[in-house]
């Protein structure tokens, strides 16, 4: 049996003992739960001895009067609304008008009974609160816990897919009003801007495609026999474009070949993502060190730069979906924040650790591990 | 006779946003200072009182508007705030108005969706300022 307490708030003697007597021995269950609810009544007079109840034991349910010697029900509601008590309240009144009905209602009643009640009309409503509540219960006791991930993730990813939108179609807005006159020379920028940020989008959207993928498991995985070397050199030559315009060197040493069971796609993301942050991370004119060893079986992959680094604090969020590190030195670095949770995560499915040593100013070093 | 152009306060770290916010404040007649931080937004108005803030919400922090709008009420009490967001309602999320807790301490005068006509904003403006 679950009991759930009744609180039961009426001036009345013979209201409160007829409450007690049809709800002593009354059961609920659902067939959707094991265990059936039982009800413990705790009789009051008074809106003041029911709040001063409420205040000190945790209540279910609350059967309110309205007409009350002192303070009205509708206004012990309010109270128990203001106060967030984790209960649901039942008014109960002869005094059955619509108006008082709408008002309890708007104030946050669940139901509404009138006066005088058979014993079955009370059961049936005692009966819906009960399932009201334990559906409410549960609903939170879900969200809490998965509310604090799922809410992080999509207020940013809301945020961070809406404001490209926001600044392509405030450009167009301008463009459309021909702000800056007739000459398209004139809007250049904002044409370049929007491309800009449609480019963004897009790289955005491939890195969710991947993380979502990765995220529910229903990536196809394509495990076989590959040499990584060959994947990391044509990492290596895709990022050129990037390190020229930086002028980054970078310094290799890596094996000749290097053999390894896993998903060659996911070897280019990892490679890709630690090599484009080395470069995109440096100073101009930087170095990026770039070592892969074997030792013994155990693969060790770290790059390491010469660049802006990252505090202890930063360090620590880097791996959060969505963290983009924002500060005046990586205001001008476009990236979707989903690069190293999908590369963290596609680490972890070989079984392998990733470590980050970082210093501001001097640089930083991933270190991939797989065992 | 020129009149004193009234300053209004963009924060954003958007630099699209940035740059269309301080078009609009502009050409609505205001005189726009820009900050692309909550920390560079702080910086200011430690050394000046501007007559009215637009700021973003997700800067550095999720909450960096908020944050940002809470300092400028303590310190000017009657400056208006707007915050600027582009998370939404269609989302199911209204920041500021979710938590009672939040609420308490969040004292902006308007929140407006990061999309909005310009024509809508200058309203908005000229209402929180009394023009």
């Amino acid at each position: 049996m679950i009991p759930l307490k009744v609180l039961a708030v009426d001036d009345e003697f013979g209201i409160r003992k007829g409450i007690s007597r049809i709800l002593n021995n009354f059961n609920v269950d659902f067939p959707f739960l094991e265990e059936a609810f039982n009800y413990e009544i705790i009789e009051v007079e008074t809106g003041e001895s029911a709040l001063e109840i409420l205040n000190s034991e945790k209540i279910d349910i609350v059967l309110l009067d309205n007409q009350l010697p002192g303070i009205h029900g509708t206004e012990v509601l309010q109270q128990i609304n203001e106060r967030g008590y984790d209960c649901a309240v039942m008014m109960i009144t002869s005094y059955a008008s619509l108006e008082l009905a709408v008002e309890a209602t708007n104030k946050g009643a669940f139901n509404f009974v009138p006066k005088p009640f058979t014993p079955q009309e009370l059961r049936d409503a005692i009966e819906s609160i009960t399932k009201h509540l334990y559906l409410k219960r549960m609903t939170r006791k879900m969200n809490e816990e998965g509310r604090e991930t799922r809410f992080q993730f999509l207020s940013v990813l809301s945020h961070e897919l809406k404001s490209p939108i926001n600044a392509v179609e405030g450009y167009l807005r301008i463009m459309q009003d021909k702000q800056l006159g007739e000459n398209i020379d004139d809007y250049q920028t904002m044409l370049g801007r929007s491309l800009e940020r449609l480019k963004g989008m897009r790289g955005l959207i491939f890195d969710l495609l991947d993380f979502t993928r990765i995220e529910s498991g229903k990536k196809k995985r394509n495990l076989q026999k590959i040499d990584i070397i060959k994947i990391a050199k044509t990492s290596l030559e895709s990022i050129e474009p990037a390190a020229l315009q930086k002028n980054t060197e970078f310094i290799c040493n890596l094996p000749e070949e290097l053999e390894m069971t896993g998903d060659s796609g996911e070897f280019e993301i990892i490679f890709n993502n630690l090599l484009s942050n080395a470069v995109k991370y440096n100073v101009n004119n930087g170095k990026v060190f770039f070592v892969i060893s074997n030792n013994s079986g155990k693969i060790r992959i770290s790059v390491k730069d010469t660049g802006i680094g990252m505090s202890a604090d930063e360090t620590a969020a880097l791996f959060k979906d969505f963290v983009r590190i924002k500060n005046e030195k990586t205001k001008n670095i476009t990236g979707s924040g989903l690069g190293l949770s999908i590369m963290k995560k596609i680490v972890e499915m070989y079984g392998g650790t990733i470590h980050v040593l970082s210093e501001p100013e001097k640089g930083t070093e991933f270190i991939v591990d797989f065992p | 006779m020129t009149e004193i152009k009234k300053n209004i306060l963009i924060v954003d770290d958007d630099p699209d946003s940035l740059a269309l916010m301080t078009m609009h404040v502009e050409r609505f007649g205001f005189n726009a200072i820009t900050a692309d931080s909550q920390k560079a937004g702080e910086a200011i108005l430690e050394k000046q009182k501007p007559d009215l803030a637009i700021l973003d919400l997700m800067m550095e922090k999720e909450d960096s508007g908020f944050i940002l709008a809470y300092r400028l009420k303590q310190k000017y009490p009657d400056v208006p705030v707007i915050i600027a967001t582009a998370v939404t309602k269609e989302t199911g999320m209204v920041f500021g108005i979710n938590y009672e807790e939040e609420r308490k301490w969040i004292k902006a005068d308007l929140y407006l969706e990061k999309n909005i006509r310009p024509d809508q904003l200058q309203r908005e403006i000229n209402r929180l300022l009394k023009l």
